[in-house]
């Protein structure tokens, strides 16, 4: 009896997904945990794993088919199981299967650098992957490098000079982090990777790796703010049905400030920066266990009672797994609220391909110098992390200095 | 410069010292009128007496006990162990007495003897008269522990082991006594003790190593450069205090490191010389550091053929650095 493998949920919301690709053929022996084939949803690609050891004995969808949750994809027959029907098949594939598995005994060394090689590489920028080894296995040894350092010429590191779209390369340079093997020991727990956290890891590692990040920090004093949002916090609450919080508030600066340094607004692609006419704000909303980037879109058409509602909106829908795909497109900002969570300072993660994000931090009460007297001061950071491929240092501060002008132009009694 | 074997050296180093400094005797079974089971104290009862060349009883723990007595009252005893295998019931006058005296008297005593012993295998000795012992010393701080590999080394070291001031564990190799030969200068010198000493340059493969083995390494080395593979040498000459510097040194020149020594491998000091390298030149490495040691055996087999196996040769070197440049 071969057991039935369907389609599994992959996300909170998700209610079908699409074949993407097989990655084991009828006859291909499975271990238990090993991906049989990727899946893409409206919100993930996933790898959909093997619930039992055995051998795949046959494909119900085809790749490009789309398929609700819980409708079979494939059988799998246990291992020690007969197989009678698939034998016929794979007998004439056999030949070529030993001839891989030997291909796979021979080991290869050519990735595998000395502590010495990839020091003497990194320190005369030596790109490895341009380096022929003439080690056991093909092996960079020590001296190879240093005969490419005595000749002179470096293969150096080449960086592509017209990178594909961002959300297709990541495919092709994100590694699968299936492959790794780490020892683990009796007691612990496996959690499987895959959906909203396999996602998370993959734009995470994609954005760090394309974009160079550069990190700064303004402090604000918001006493005015913070005086502002007591007084009205209790009649708003009554009078609209949402809470009144900061972000909306600080939403609204970085908008208006987005106006006068449009680059901030930008995104990037390859071989053009495109400035963004609608300003889509991307807000950070955790839940327990994942981390989702709604959008609020034409943030700038909105008053902070617009803002509030939209904010409360997109939180609920979040935590309710409702959120849609018109939820989570098109944002050219994120704002990063970590101060909900305790943070004084944090250096966020670009949300890619946006130029920037920015973090406002804890509001915490400090003596600070005001008029050459010691005060108490409701202080705030703000941190951004800034794509230096689209923006420098100068722009960007400037940028921040205005967002901290316009929190601190708050007052008691300023409307809003 | 004359050519003298490595035995020889031992004698001239004794005898010069003896005549440089009267408070120098030496001590043992038989090192008197016998001039020792190898020769090594021969011509030295006729020339300086039974006062300065004691007959002792079969007694290594009285031998070392006289010794660090002498020593404490201000003479230079060097006291010979027959053989390193009966150096064991003297173990703890040298571990306890020798290696503590000057920490445990806050400097008001010492112990500068020097005790003789020679060690290792393939002479056919069988268990008691093959073992290497070195590791059984190597890790009691306070000893200063000397294992030269040739006739120069032999005597400089030798001299500068009688003239320090604290006590020095001195192996000589047996195998090496008549067939090692080399030219020594007549004149007086010492070498410095804690000191390692390239014996041959190279590129590839960097061995380190000590006493008998050393040589292997060399002649390995010599074969090697015929295939294009040039073996870099060096040999440590003292264990304790151990010549960090130059290991690290060494190490640098090639990158892939193969250790030798006759000693059996598991707590063998060769554990040591790797955890330095891994500890302290991580990034100058190449291939995972290598042993080649004695095997973990309780004993020297009687067996011809089984000694052979025992012993390491050039053979057994060439192929271990020709696997280790092949990496």
């Amino acid at each position: 009896m071969a057991t039935d493998i369907k389609m599994p949920q992959l996300g909170e919301s998700v209610t079908e997904g699409t074949i993407a690709k097989w990655l084991k053929q009828p006859g291909d022996p499975i271990a238990k945990y090993e991906p049989i084939c990727e899946v893409a949803t409206d919100k993930v690609n996933a790898e959909v794993p093997s619930t039992i050891d055995g051998t795949m004995t046959e494909i119900i969808a085809g790749e490009g088919e789309t398929i609700e949750v819980g409708q079979l994809i494939c059988r799998i027959a246990q291992a020690g199981e007969e197989t009678a029907p698939v034998k016929e098949a794979t007998s004439e594939e056999a030949p070529s299967a030993v001839q891989e598995d030997e291909k796979k005994d021979e080991p290869t060394m050519k990735n595998r650098y000395s502590p010495a090689v990839l020091r003497l590489s990194q320190e005369n920028d030596i790109d490895l992957t341009q380096v022929d080894g003439t080690g056991a296995g093909g092996r960079i040894t020590r001296k190879d490098i240093l005969a490419v350092i005595e000749k002179g010429g470096t293969p150096t590191k080449t960086e592509a000079s017209t990178p594909a779209p961002p959300s297709l390369k990541a495919e092709e340079t994100i590694p699968k982090p299936v492959a790794r093997t780490i020892e683990s020991e009796n007691g612990d727990e496996h959690i499987a990777v895959a959906g909203v956290r396999r996602t998370i890891a993959e734009r995470m590692v994609q954005s760090k790796h394309e974009a160079p990040h550069a990190w700064m920090m303004v402090e604000a004093d918001v006493t005015g703010l913070v005086e502002l949002r007591n007084q009205h916090k209790s009649s708003f609450k009554q009078k609209e049905g949402v809470n009144l919080t900061f972000l909306p508030f600080f939403i609204k600066a970085v908008v208006d400030s987005i106006k006068e340094f449009p680059h901030l607004n930008s995104v990037w692609a390859g071989d053009q920066i495109i400035l963004k006419k609608r300003i889509n704000i991307s807000i950070a909303v955790a839940t327990e266990d994942a981390l989702f980037v709604p959008v609020i879109h034409d943030a700038d058409e909105k008053s902070i009672l617009g803002l509030a509602k939209s904010v409360h909106q997109l939180a609920e829908k979040t935590r309710q797994g409702k959120l849609e795909i018109k939820d989570m497109q098109g944002g050219t900002f994120t704002v990063n609220n970590t101060g909900s969570f305790g943070s004084v300072a944090s250096a966020p993660i670009i949300n890619q391909p946006q130029a920037a994000i920015l973090s406002f931090e804890s509001i915490v009460k400090k003596p600070v110098v005001k008029d050459n007297m010691i005060a108490v001061r409701d202080m705030m950071n703000l941190c951004m992390s800034l794509d230096h491929r689209i923006l420098d240092g100068l722009m960007a501060g400037r940028f921040l200095q205005r967002v901290k002008e316009r929190l601190e132009a708050y007052q008691r009694d300023s409307s809003f | 410069m004359p050519v003298i074997s490595y035995i020889d050296a031992v004698t001239l180093a004794l005898k010069e010292e003896m005549k440089r400094d009267e408070r120098v005797f030496v001590l043992g079974e038989d090192v008197g009128v016998r001039g020792g089971v190898f020769r090594t104290t021969a011509g030295l009862h006729e020339e300086f007496g039974e006062d300065r060349v004691l007959d002792t009883p079969l007694t290594e723990s009285a031998i070392a006990g006289v010794a660090i007595g002498a020593a404490a009252y201000g003479m230079r005893p060097v006291a010979e162990m027959q053989f390193a295998d009966f150096i064991m019931p003297a173990f703890n006058q040298i571990v306890s007495e020798a290696a503590k005296i000057r920490y445990r008297s806050n400097g008001t005593f010492s112990a500068p003897l020097v005790i003789r012993a020679p060690y290792g295998g393939g002479v056919h000795g069988a268990l008691y008269h093959s073992q290497s012992v070195e590791k059984l010393f190597t890790g009691v701080p306070g000893l200063k522990i000397v294992m030269p590999s040739t006739p120069y080394d032999v005597k400089g070291l030798l001299k500068a082991a009688i003239r320090d001031e604290d006590p020095v564990l001195f192996f000589e190799h047996k195998r090496c006594y008549r067939l090692i030969k080399g030219e020594v200068p007549v004149e007086d010198y010492t070498l410095p003790i804690g000191k390692a000493d390239v014996k041959r340059e190279g590129t590839d493969v960097t061995v380190i190593s000590y006493g008998l083995t050393l040589h292997f390494a060399l002649q390995a080395a010599e074969e090697l450069d015929k295939e294009g593979i040039s073996v870099h040498v060096l040999d440590l000459r003292t264990l304790v205090p151990l010549d960090k510097e130059a290991i690290l040194e060494a190490t640098a020149k090639t990158g892939k490191v193969l250790v030798i020594h006759e000693d059996n491998q598991t707590g063998g000091f060769g554990g040591e010389v790797a955890s330095v390298i891994a500890e302290e030149a991580f990034f100058e490495l190449d291939a995972p550091i290598k042993r080649l040691c004695g095997p973990d055996v309780p004993a020297m087999p009687y067996s011809p053929p089984l000694e052979k196996e025992f012993m390491l040769n050039k053979e057994k070197v060439t192929t271990a650095i020709r696997e280790l440049a092949a990496f």
